[in-house]
């Protein structure tokens, strides 16, 4: 296990890399001069060639791009916003954890929610329940993340005023935008978990397990549900990126000062730096939770880890 | 001679036209796609205003007889602007997928074919570009290229270029082996020609179910995109624009957010239950 993980922790590097590679080029070849735009329509030509210069502007691609990723990852330097002339890395890390904890909450949601209706469908194959949690499964994948958000607004702070419509300062101010992020997930969670739940079931294991007189709820948990896990863990892993892009959404939708937000408010004024920055940083949570997903495969299907030995 | 003429063969998708028949949730899937491509092509003739109009006489008014989805705060009427923004959802969606179909198809194909290090690195270079979340890319190149529908396209289609590139990759990969192409390889057919001609007919079942899915995903994520800003330009009419238009005014005139929401939901979701009526109809295999 201890050889798998260093593998793999090691491969997070050429990973993060290549993100910040792509991400760098993108705003790297947009059209137009930092410059130019820091210093505004009023600069001087004299002006603009000085602070190209002291931005290292004039430099080759490959020269500017290590010079980010080692201010980046020596200084925790990710340049300044062209706006605000503040320090991009501490614009971030302000509002990071509120986007941390909004997809952390969605996914929990996703989870508590998916999880045990997936397993019920599948274990009520064909039944009512079956039929209509797989009906709400197909709405929910199909129901864009925002007018999700909109319509639980309608419902729950217009129509019955419970809960508030923005913040997320309190507990209370939380509840929605977890469950507007996360019931999509769970749509396409429950999805999975049903038909990789009907796929275990059949095994002859399970047959065995029954014949032995094991209790059905022990079936269904011991032997049933963490057999059928890897492809759940998967899909609960790719949609935590789902809802770190999303974040960016529900942040939008319930004003909550987050890293979405930020970007967001980014794209209006133009500020390259700050949109780099942001989406390096939620790229790289990403990567670090594919990172504990591929660690819990080796957790959980003794087969993986044991190809390291 | 002439018996065997008569005799009647179902090529394969006459059988998976015939399956996939059978599934109703897909028909209906299928009907309402028709539909709304219908809708798009003649938005024209069925839209009973401009989708620019606007009449500042008439603002929030909810649905009526006149504008049967009622008007937004410029008075525009939100039916037509429905109408038309089918047309615009539609096509993002059928050209985001065309462009990542196109790159990400030939580069997993050519991968899959030739392998070696062509294949290594394209391979690490799609696992790094799946590692941003799709909404992200997009908002990095749209804010990179500026807004409007045209780099709305191009940014979702290169998020989706690895998915295709895999998927195409894994069916070379299985497909090359088999004797067929063996056989082709050795009446010295040219590479291009095996790949063009034997290979990529054969992958066109997962192909065709992953592009029904993308379009959904494309329409979702551009919709997306517009919601936040970086869309159509106004006054343009995008479904996920107009949705962040209504937001504003949810308290007083929910009307304004439920009809472009309904269209992306009922587009999403009938392209979502082709999509699982074609995968099962494809591959019987995987129906449980």
């Amino acid at each position: 296990m201890i050889k798998y993980t260093i593998r793999r922790l090691l491969l997070i590097i050429p990973v993060m890399l290549g993100v910040a590679f792509i991400v760098f080029s993108v705003i790297h070849f947009t059209p137009g001069d930092p410059a130019r735009t820091i210093l505004g329509e009023t600069a001087t030509e004299a002006e603009i060639i000085q602070l190209r210069e002291e931005l290292g502007l004039d430099d080759p691609f490959v020269v500017q791009y290590f010079r980010y990723v080692t201010n980046a990852l020596v200084y925790q330097d990710l340049g300044r916003s062209y706006t605000t002339n503040r320090l991009v890395y501490n614009e971030i890390i302000a509002r990071y954890p509120n986007t941390l904890k909004l997809a952390a909450l969605g996914i929990t949601v996703a989870i508590l929610v998916g999880v045990p209706l997936g397993v019920i469908s599948a274990v009520k194959q064909y039944s009512i329940i079956d039929n209509v949690a797989m009906f709400f499964a197909l709405i929910g994948v199909s129901m864009p993340l925002f007018w999700q958000g909109i319509l639980l607004i309608i419902l729950f702070s217009v129509v019955l005023g419970w809960l508030p419509s923005s913040g997320f300062s309190t507990w209370r101010e939380m509840i929605l935008p977890a469950f507007a992020l996360g019931t999509g997930s769970a749509a396409v969670i429950a999805r999975m978990t049903r038909s990789s739940m009907l796929e275990v079931y059949r095994q002859d294991y399970i047959r065995t397990a029954r014949a032995k007189g094991v209790r059905e709820i022990l079936v269904i948990n011991k032997h049933a549900l963490r057999n059928a896990l890897i492809p759940i863990v998967t899909v609960v892993g790719l949609q935590f990126g789902f809802l770190l892009g999303g974040a960016v959404i529900t942040e939008t939708i319930f004003s909550i000062p987050g890293v979405g937000r930020l970007i967001v408010d980014s794209i209006r004024s133009r500020d390259l730096m700050v949109i780099q920055g942001g989406v390096l940083m939620i790229a790289f949570t990403f990567a670090v939770i594919n990172l504990f997903v591929d660690l819990l495969y080796g957790f959980l299907d003794p087969r993986i880890r044991t190809q390291y030995k | 001679m002439s018996q065997i003429k008569k005799q009647k063969t179902t090529g394969p998708w006459k059988e998976v036209w015939f399956r996939l028949k059978r599934n109703r949730l897909a028909l209906v899937g299928l009907f309402i796609i028709i539909f709304l491509i219908l809708v798009a092509i003649f938005a024209d003739q069925i839209a009973p205003f401009s989708f620019r109009e606007q009449n500042l006489n008439n603002l929030f008014a909810t649905p009526n007889n006149v504008n049967y989805f009622g008007t937004d705060n410029f008075g525009r009427d939100i039916f037509s602007r429905v109408v038309y923004g089918s047309r615009v959802s539609l096509q993002v969606g059928i050209i985001s997928v065309s462009i990542a179909l196109l790159i990400g198809g030939t580069l997993g194909a050519i991968a899959g074919y030739y392998g070696g290090w062509f294949d290594t690195i394209l391979m690490r270079f799609m696992d790094i570009l799946i590692s941003i979340p799709t909404m992200l890319l997009a908002i990095a190149i749209v804010s990179a290229l500026g807004g409007g529908i045209r780099n709305v396209m191009i940014a979702v289609g290169i998020g989706l270029i690895p998915s295709y590139a895999r998927v195409v990759r894994a069916n070379v990969l299985s497909i090359k082996e088999l004797q067929y192409i063996e056989a082709a390889r050795a009446v010295g057919t040219r590479n291009s020609k095996i790949i063009f001609k034997h290979i990529i007919p054969n992958t066109m079942a997962p192909i065709i179910v992953q592009s029904t899915l993308g379009v959904a995903g494309a329409i979702l994520a551009a919709a997306g995109l517009g919601f936040i800003g970086l869309g159509a330009e106004p006054p343009n009419p995008e479904w996920g624009a107009m949705l962040n238009a209504g937001r504003h005014y949810i308290r007083d005139y929910p009307h304004m957010t439920t009809f472009p929401g309904l269209a992306i939901m009922v587009t999403i979701l009938s392209l979502n239950l082709l999509g699982d009526g074609l995968r099962d109809a494809l591959d019987p295999k995987l129906k449980d």
